[in-house]
């Protein structure tokens, strides 16, 4: 009986469950709270003007990640976008269409979609084929395989990837079953081997293959990623010696303290130890590497913010005059101060951050 | 019973004992710094080792500290689970091993 409702209940995201961290203003309030109201840890700010940053700006709009909604059909524990079946969020075919218009005026290179699975906009298909047209260098899907087996017609998006040499970067958090299922749901891990398996087979992922597939590793707890390059190559060797499976790269990457980690992390008794674990890791160097220094993020609505966490937290970008793709002015967003609070500190602890992995 | 005799966040005032004593103190992190770099053994190797020592002397604070090392660099928890046996082997095996010692004792004693 227990077990059925808590399966239930994980099968909706915190706003279904009008769970009270689903509002902003609630995590906001955490991460001001605690360690960092009475002065014990400093402010991420405090360490931006410390470095004479203060306010981080960005260097130059680079790539631009668009969130075509926070649908998903995963519920997973880490999510910081609180994605799920039960969110209804997702981009329509006009702003797309703007923001193939931008692709092509400006000399941002990258579009990188996520989600939400990306895949499951309707018109995802459409975007990919149109921005391949207007010549769009690369076409980055942040796919979380899954979504490749949960019904038949997504089952030749291994083949649609490839005609459009997209790049797949997909979440994998271990190569074991146990790990990945705790922190994606059952099932989840032998889906994700059938999957890259897929991927493999039209080319992906292959040794000299120009098909690119990278993998997203981040930790399944309140622990930090370890070296980059030593993660790649445990992958490497067990994903070969397992499955027999091949990719490109491993990004690792850091659990931001927003949305559903956040809860994890105060449900767990973690918070505390978890943001003096990344303050006392915070890297100089990481710091000025930070995503938002050459990405800018979009939402399903068109407005724009310095990165996806700052999206799920509602801060749009300190441009007042291109807050919205309809009104996109690249001198104004390079010229912008980029928000910060204190998850930020999730990109600059250790080796770095970001959706490409680490940034030194 | 209130009040543990090991408390998790004395773990993090194991600097301090360079209040007592500066010099050794100094001396014992520059070389504990030293032992867990990457070297002949990878770093991951040395914590693996580390998770299994901690469990053989039985220090709460190490087995905490390596738990979350080797986590990080990940070590899987079969992996964490086999050097815990290899710890416990080690210690079952050294007091068994004192077994020959009873008994040549006894022969030497036993008509
Ligand atoms: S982490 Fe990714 S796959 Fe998991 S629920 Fe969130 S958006 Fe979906
Ligand atoms: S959380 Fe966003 S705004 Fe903060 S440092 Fe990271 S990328 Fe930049």
């Amino acid at each position: 009986m227990r077990i059925e409702t808590k399966k239930k209940e994980s099968k909706r995201s915190l706003k279904g469950k009008n769970h009270k961290l689903a509002q902003v203003e609630e995590q906001l309030k955490v991460l001001s709270g605690g360690d960092f109201a009475d002065g014990s840890l400093p402010t991420f700010k405090d360490k931006i003007e410390e470095m004479g940053e203060y306010p981080l700006r960005p260097t130059n709009i680079e790539i631009m990640q668009v969130n075509l909604g926070y649908m998903c059909n995963l519920v997973c524990k880490h999510c910081h976008v609180d994605a799920g079946p039960d969110r209804r969020e997702i981009m329509g075919r006009e702003y797309m269409q703007i923001i193939l218009d931008i692709m092509e005026k400006t000399d941002i290179h990258t579009l990188d979609l996520t989600g939400g699975a990306p895949e499951m906009n309707p018109d995802f298909r459409w975007f990919v084929t149109e921005a391949k047209k207007v010549g769009v260098k690369d076409i980055i899907v942040r796919s979380n395989l899954t979504i490749i087996l949960a019904n038949k017609k997504y089952y030749d998006l291994p083949e649609f990837f490839a005609e459009n040499n997209v790049h797949v970067i997909s979440s994998l958090p271990y190569y074991n079953k146990a790990k990945t299922d705790r922190q994606r749901g059952e099932g989840v891990f032998s889906d994700s081997i059938k999957a890259l398996k897929m991927l493999n087979a039209v080319g992906y992922g292959m040794p000299d293959s120009g098909l690119k597939l990278d993998l997203v590793y981040n930790p399944s707890g309140a622990f930090l990623p370890g070296n980059q390059e030593q993660l790649q190559a445990d992958f490497k060797r067990e994903l070969k010696r397992l499955f027999d499976i091949e990719f490109h790269e491993l990004f690792t990457i850091t659990n931001l303290p927003i949305s559903r980690f956040l809860d994890y992390l105060i449900a767990s008794e973690n918070y505390d130890d978890y943001m003096e674990t990344l303050v006392q890791a915070f890297n100089p160097t990481a710091a000025m590497n930070v995503m938002c220094r050459n990405t800018i993020s979009v939402d399903y609505d068109g407005y724009m913010y310095d990165c996806d966490f700052n999206q799920m937290l509602a801060m749009k970008v300190a441009a007042p005059k291109s807050q919205h793709i309809k009104d996109f002015d690249m001198e104004a967003l390079n010229r912008r101060p980029i928000f910060i609070h204190q998850h930020c500190y999730g990109c600059t602890a250790g080796a770095g951050s970001s959706c490409q992995g680490a940034v030194t | 019973m209130s009040k543990p005799y090991y408390k998790e966040e004395d773990l993090k005032k194991f600097k301090d004992i360079a209040d007592f004593e500066p010099e050794l103190a100094e001396k014992f992190f520059g070389w504990y710094g030293k032992v867990f770099e990457e070297g002949a053994l990878t770093a991951r190797e040395k914590a693996i080792i580390a998770l299994a020592v901690s469990h053989a002397i039985q220090c709460p604070y190490c087995i905490d500290a390596y738990t979350k090392d080797t986590l990080k660099m990940g070590v899987s928890e079969a992996q964490m689970m086999e050097a815990v046996h290899v710890a416990g082997a080690i210690r079952g095996g050294a007091s068994l091993v004192h077994g020959v010692q009873m008994m040549n004792k006894v022969k030497k004693l036993s008509m």
